[in-house]
């Protein structure tokens, strides 16, 4: 069975179609898994080769990985929920009620939704904070830490402006007590809550306000920076590694590692 | 006519170690390759998989907790009827509890403009990027400036009964004194550890614990007026 399927895989791969599509052909050859990477306009974002020990759990956490997870899993859930969901008042309350009781699936949908969106702002500032004590922000990587710090607002902005958008008492008030610190700001506060809320109060034009910068605005703000912030991980020349780090050794490598490990140690930390 | 240059340059392209230095070989010198034994494996399939394997079980971890906890739906947003308390996000309540003892413009603009602003510049300061233990390097002066800063955010934070905030920063000050008389030399590894600990791990481990506390207080021992509240009391 597997192997007719790996058979037919294998043809597949071959015709005329495939290749067009995918360049890098077929094959094991370190040569094809690299253009797999390299060919192809997502991937190539990301390094063809990375250290071995970065993919150890202990070295990231693998929370900037789920953070994007994260991300992903809001784009998909969030594209269904605007097929059910008018941003006015006051059908936006109704519509939300309507994905509890109604709509197929909805209650499910609006669940994965706001705990994934929970999810997301945690595990921004996990890895952040991982970051941090792995000391991965120092140079040459600090504009990525910049564009992180970027990344950690775009994703509470998102978080706090899609807060407002099933119109219950929970969304209002809390946005009603966020708004008005807006108006703290000097000289010009009450203009910047305005701008805010397109209004003086929080009432439909601010609903139609949030909903664009929720769907639109800060999503694909996100995207571009997310883009940035990979390709200056490859261009910072891959996750930053400790010399204190455990070194992995192959066997094809064995002592020659432990050598140059002593001789480099405490060089890269100072 | 032209000269020949004196080297030929080059980089080496062994597939399995990171590539350190590109080689100026000499005429006259013998070409010695030095190269780190970092091992590295293939994006595809080696990174792509583990990534995949983590995005798999991150979806299996919220479907489940999507299947069985619901996401709170109160009644409909009324102008006229003002819950008590009205809580932001759990995110933004550490800045809500300083609301509670601060003017607006301090609680609500001066502290997050710092705090981002903080996280910002930390990679661009030298202090930040030295790994020594804080005491280490030139202890005098910065012995002096952490006996005069910690009493002096400590009074400030009592005198506007931020007992919430004051807690933790005691309890962290507590320890960077004991870091402050602790050396590689010390008996308990505990101190041995504090002791290596830069000035920014000090900073940042502050601020981490000051997140929790602040969000934890507000998140479940605030109730209304923003007064102290037992969570399993009610
Ligand atoms: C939407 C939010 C974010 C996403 C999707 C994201 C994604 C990632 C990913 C996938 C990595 C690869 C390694 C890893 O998993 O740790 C990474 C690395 C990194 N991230 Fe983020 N990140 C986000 C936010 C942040 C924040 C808030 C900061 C800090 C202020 C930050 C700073 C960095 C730095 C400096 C690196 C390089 C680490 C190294 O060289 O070892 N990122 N990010």
């Amino acid at each position: 069975m597997a192997s007719r399927l790996d058979n037919t895989i294998a043809r597949i791969e071959q015709t005329r179609l495939w290749r067009s599509i995918f360049r890098s052909g077929t094959g094991n050859s370190t040569l094809h898994r690299a253009m797999a990477i390299q060919q192809n306009i997502f991937l190539h974002i990301l390094p063809t080769k990375v250290r071995r020990r970065m993919l150890d759990l202990s070295a990231t956490w693998y929370l900037g990985t789920l953070t994007l997870g994260t991300f992903v899993l809001l784009v998909v859930t969030g594209i269904l929920l605007m097929l059910y969901y008018h941003p006015s008042v006051p059908q936006a309350y109704t519509d939300v009620t309507d994905l509890r009781f109604v709509v197929s699936s909805g209650l499910f949908l609006r669940n994965l939704h706001r705990w994934s969106a929970h999810a997301m702002v945690l595990l921004a500032f996990a890895h952040l904070f991982r970051v941090f004590y792995r000391g991965a922000y120092r140079p040459p990587r600090e504009f990525n830490w910049v564009i992180g710090v970027v990344l950690l607002l775009i994703t509470l902005l998102l978080s706090y402006t899609g807060y407002l958008l099933p119109w219950d008492q929970l969304a209002f008030w809390a946005i009603t007590v966020g708004s008005n610190i807006s108006s703290a700001v000097p000289l010009m506060g009450d203009k910047v809550r305005f701008l805010l809320l397109g209004g003086h109060q929080v009432n439909a034009n601010a609903l139609l306000r949030f909903y664009v910068l929720h769907t639109v605005i800060l999503p694909l703000s996100a995207v571009f920076f997310i883009a940035i912030h990979f390709w200056r991980i490859r261009k910072d020349g891959g996750l930053y590694v400790r010399q204190s780090d455990p070194l992995r050794k192959s066997a094809a490598q064995g002592e020659a590692a432990e050598e140059s490990v002593a001789a480099g140690a405490g060089k890269e930390e100072a | 006519m032209s000269t020949p240059k004196d080297f030929t340059t080059g980089v080496g392209s062994d597939v399995r170690t990171s590539q350190r230095r590109v080689l100026f070989i000499t005429r006259r010198t013998s070409a010695m390759v030095k190269r780190t034994d970092e091992e590295q494996v293939q994006t595809y399939p080696a990174a792509l998989v583990r990534a995949a394997l983590a995005f798999e079980l991150l979806t299996i971890g919220l479907v489940l907790m999507s299947l069985f906890f619901n996401a709170p739906l109160e009644g409909i947003a009324d102008p006229t009827n003002t819950p008590n308390p009205a809580k932001a996000p759990w995110y933004f309540l550490g800045l809500q509890e300083m609301l509670h003892y601060f003017p607006p413009v301090v609680a609500g603009v001066m502290i997050p403009a710092v705090l981002v602003a903080g996280l910002i510049v930390i990679p661009y300061f030298n202090v930040n990027i030295e790994a020594d233990g804080m005491f280490v390097k030139d202890r005098a002066r910065r012995l002096r400036i952490f006996y005069l800063a910690a009493p002096l955010l400590s009074v400030f934070l009592l005198y506007f009964d931020v007992y919430v905030a004051l807690v933790p920063t005691l309890l962290v000050a507590g320890f960077m004194l004991l870091a402050a008389h602790s050396g590689p030399g010390s008996a308990s590894s505990l101190r041995r550890y504090l002791a290596s600990r830069a000035v920014s791990w000090w900073i940042m481990t502050w601020f981490l614990v000051e997140l929790i506390v602040l969000t934890v207080v507000g998140t479940f021992f605030r109730g209304p007026g923003w007064s102290w509240v037992w969570p399993w009391r009610s």
